[in-house]
C-alpha cells in the first residue's frame, strides 16, 4: 500500500505525526505533512489507516497499487 | 448559575452535569441525527449529533465558518459579531483561511511544540512550588489551571505576563453567555487596543517570540499586515487562556473522583497521553467553534440543507456517539480516543491542539507525582461549574493535600 498526501488540502494539524511518527513529519516552513515512508508494509498498515482516519482535512489516502 | 434568559427548549442545551451529557442528544442521534432546532441565540439551525455526520459537515468546503454571514448560528442572544474585530482565523474561509493558517503553522507543529517541553515543565513546577508554599486549601483554578496556559501563551506570543489579569478578566467576560453585547464589545476594544500597541512596539523593535518572528517573516516577503497580526494575537490569547485551563480543572476532577484511573497513570506515565485524549473526548468543553452556515444547497445524511441555513456540528454529542466509541459514557484511558472531535475537524481544526495536549500531559503527570495526597476540599455538587459559558469548565476548585 502506498501513502499519498494532497498538500493543497493539508492544514498541518499534525494528527498524522502524532498517530504514526515513523511514517509522517511536518515541514518547518508551513507545517505541512512530509511523508517519510511512502510504501507501507503490513506491519505499518494499521497505523497508516488510523492516520488517514484522524487527518482532519482528508489530505491523506492509502492506495493499493496491486 | 443558569441564565434565566435561556429558553430550556432551545439548543444547544445548557450543560448541567460535568459527567453526564444532555440525554436529549442521545435520542436525537438515534432518531434524527440531523434536525432543525430552535437556537438559544434566536432563529433555527440544523443540529448535527452523530459522529460521522459531524465530521462530514466540518470537512465540507461548502460549509462556511464566516461568522459575519447571515444565518450563522448564534449560541446565545448576546453572541453577535462585533464589527470592530478583524476576522479571526476561526471565522475565515479558504483560500484566505488557508494562507493565514499556513503563515503561523510552523510555530505549532508537533516537533516545535515538543521543544517547549522543558519550559512548560518549569512553569508547571513553579506553580506547584507556589501551591506547596501555601497551607491548603488552595483554589486549583487560580493556582494552576489558569496560570499554566496563560504563562505559556504569553511567553510564546511575547506578551508581558504582568498583564495577564487584564486578559483573563476580559477573556472570561467574552466567553460568558450572559455578558451583554455592549460589555463584550468594550472588553474586545480594550484587548484590541492593548494588542495594537504591543504589535506596534514589536514592529519598532523585533523581539524573539511568535509575533516578532511573524513580523520578520512578513517583512522578508513584503509588508507587515499590522491588523492581521493584532487579530492573530487576539485569537491565540483568547484561545490559549481558558480552554486548556478548563481541561486542567475538569481532568483533575475526573482523576480525583476515579482513583483507579489515577492509580493507573501514576503507575505508568506512558499512559498519560492516551488518558489526555480520552479526557478531551469525554468533556468536549468547546461547543461554540463548530458552527457553520451553508454556502449552497448541501445534502448531508439524506437531509437537504439550503444555502444560508445555519448548522451546528455538536462535538459534545459526536464524542459520546456509541457508534464511534464503545461505552462512550465511561472514561476508559486505554481506549484509542484519537478520533474524537474535541478540537473540531476539517480545515479549522484547532491550531493549538498539540500545545494543549502537551500542557495537559505535563500538568497531570507532575501534579499527582508531586502532590500524591491531593484531594478535593468541597463536595462536587458545590463546585461552580460554567453552565453559563461557551467553554465548559469550573470557576473555582478548592483542593488540599
Ligand atoms: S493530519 Fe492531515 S492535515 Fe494534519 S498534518 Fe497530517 S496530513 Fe496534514
Amino acid at each position: 500500500m502506498r501513502i499519498e498526501a494532497d498538500l493543497d488540502r493539508c492544514v498541518g494539524a499534525g494528527q498524522c505525526v502524532l498517530t504514526a511518527p515513523t511514517l509522517f513529519d511536518q515541514n518547518d516552513e508551513d507545517g505541512r505533512v512530509v511523508v517519510l515512508v511512502t510504501e507501507v508494509d503490513d506491519s505499518a498498515i494499521a497505523a497508516a489507516r488510523e492516520a488517514v482516519h484522524v487527518c482532519p482535512s482528508g489530505a491523506l489516502s492509502l492506495v493499493d497499487d496491486r | 448559575m443558569l441564565d434565566p434568559a435561556v429558553d430550556p427548549a432551545a439548543y444547544p442545551k445548557v450543560r448541567t452535569c460535568p459527567f453526564a451529557h444532555e440525554p436529549e442528544y442521545a435520542r436525537l442521534r438515534a432518531e434524527a441525527p440531523i434536525t432543525k432546532v430552535p437556537m438559544a441565540g434566536g432563529g433555527t439551525a440544523w443540529l448535527v449529533t452523530r459522529h460521522d455526520l459531524v465530521r462530514q459537515v466540518l470537512g465540507d468546503p461548502r460549509m462556511s465558518s464566516d461568522r459575519r454571514r447571515p444565518g450563522f448560528p448564534r449560541l446565545s442572544a448576546n453572541q453577535r459579531p462585533i464589527p470592530s474585530v478583524a476576522p479571526l482565523l476561526v471565522g475565515m474561509d479558504p483560500p484566505e483561511h488557508t494562507e493565514a493558517r499556513r503563515a503561523v503553522l510552523a510555530e505549532f507543529t508537533v516537533r516545535r511544540i515538543e521543544k517547549m517541553r522543558p519550559r512548560i515543565q518549569q512553569i508547571v513546577d513553579g506553580c506547584i512550588d507556589d501551591m506547596l508554599a501555601e497551607t491548603g486549601p488552595v483554589d486549583l483554578v487560580r493556582a494552576l489551571s489558569l496560570p499554566v496556559p496563560s504563562l505559556v501563551i504569553c511567553e510564546l506570543l511575547g506578551v508581558p505576563y504582568a498583564d495577564h489579569d487584564f486578559f483573563q478578566e476580559r477573556s472570561s467576560l467574552m466567553l460568558r453567555k450572559s455578558t451583554p453585547v455592549e460589555q463584550r464589545a468594550h472588553a474586545v476594544e480594550e484587548l484590541q487596543s492593548y494588542l495594537d500597541r504591543l504589535v506596534t512596539g514589536k514592529e519598532r523593535e523585533i523581539t524573539d517570540d511568535l509575533l516578532g518572528r511573524q513580523i520578520r517573516k512578513q517583512r522578508e516577503i513584503g509588508e507587515v499586515d499590522h491588523h492581521a497580526l493584532v487579530a492573530l494575537a487576539f485569537l491565540l490569547l483568547i484561545a490559549g487562556h481558558e480552554t486548556t485551563a478548563n481541561m486542567i480543572s475538569l481532568g483533575t476532577l475526573a482523576l480525583l473522583v476515579n482513583p483507579q484511573l489515577l492509580a493507573e497513570i501514576v503507575a505508568d506515565p506512558t499512559k498519560t497521553p492516551s488518558a489526555v485524549e480520552e479526557l478531551l473526548r469525554y468533556f468536549t468543553i468547546v461547543e461554540a467553534a463548530t458552527s457553520r452556515v451553508a454556502l449552497e444547497d448541501v445534502e448531508i445524511g439524506g437531509v437537504l440543507i439550503r444555502a444560508g441555513e445555519g448548522v451546528v456540528a455538536l462535538g459534545t454529542s459526536a464524542n459520546r456517539d456509541p457508534d464511534a466509541f464503545d461505552q462512550p459514557e465511561e472514561i476508559d484511558i486505554n481506549r484509542s480516543a484519537r478520533r474524537h472531535v474535541a478540537f473540531g475537524f476539517g480545515p479549522h481544526q484547532c491550531l493549538g491542539q498539540n500545545l494543549a495536549r502537551l500542557e495537559l500531559q505535563i500538568v497531570f503527570d507532575t501534579l499527582f507525582r508531586r502532590l500524591p495526597g491531593l484531594r478535593l476540599d468541597a463536595a462536587i455538587d458545590d463546585l461552580p461549574f460554567k453552565s453559563d459559558a461557551n467553554v465548559y469548565g469550573i470557576y473555582e476548585m478548592p483542593v488540599t493535600w
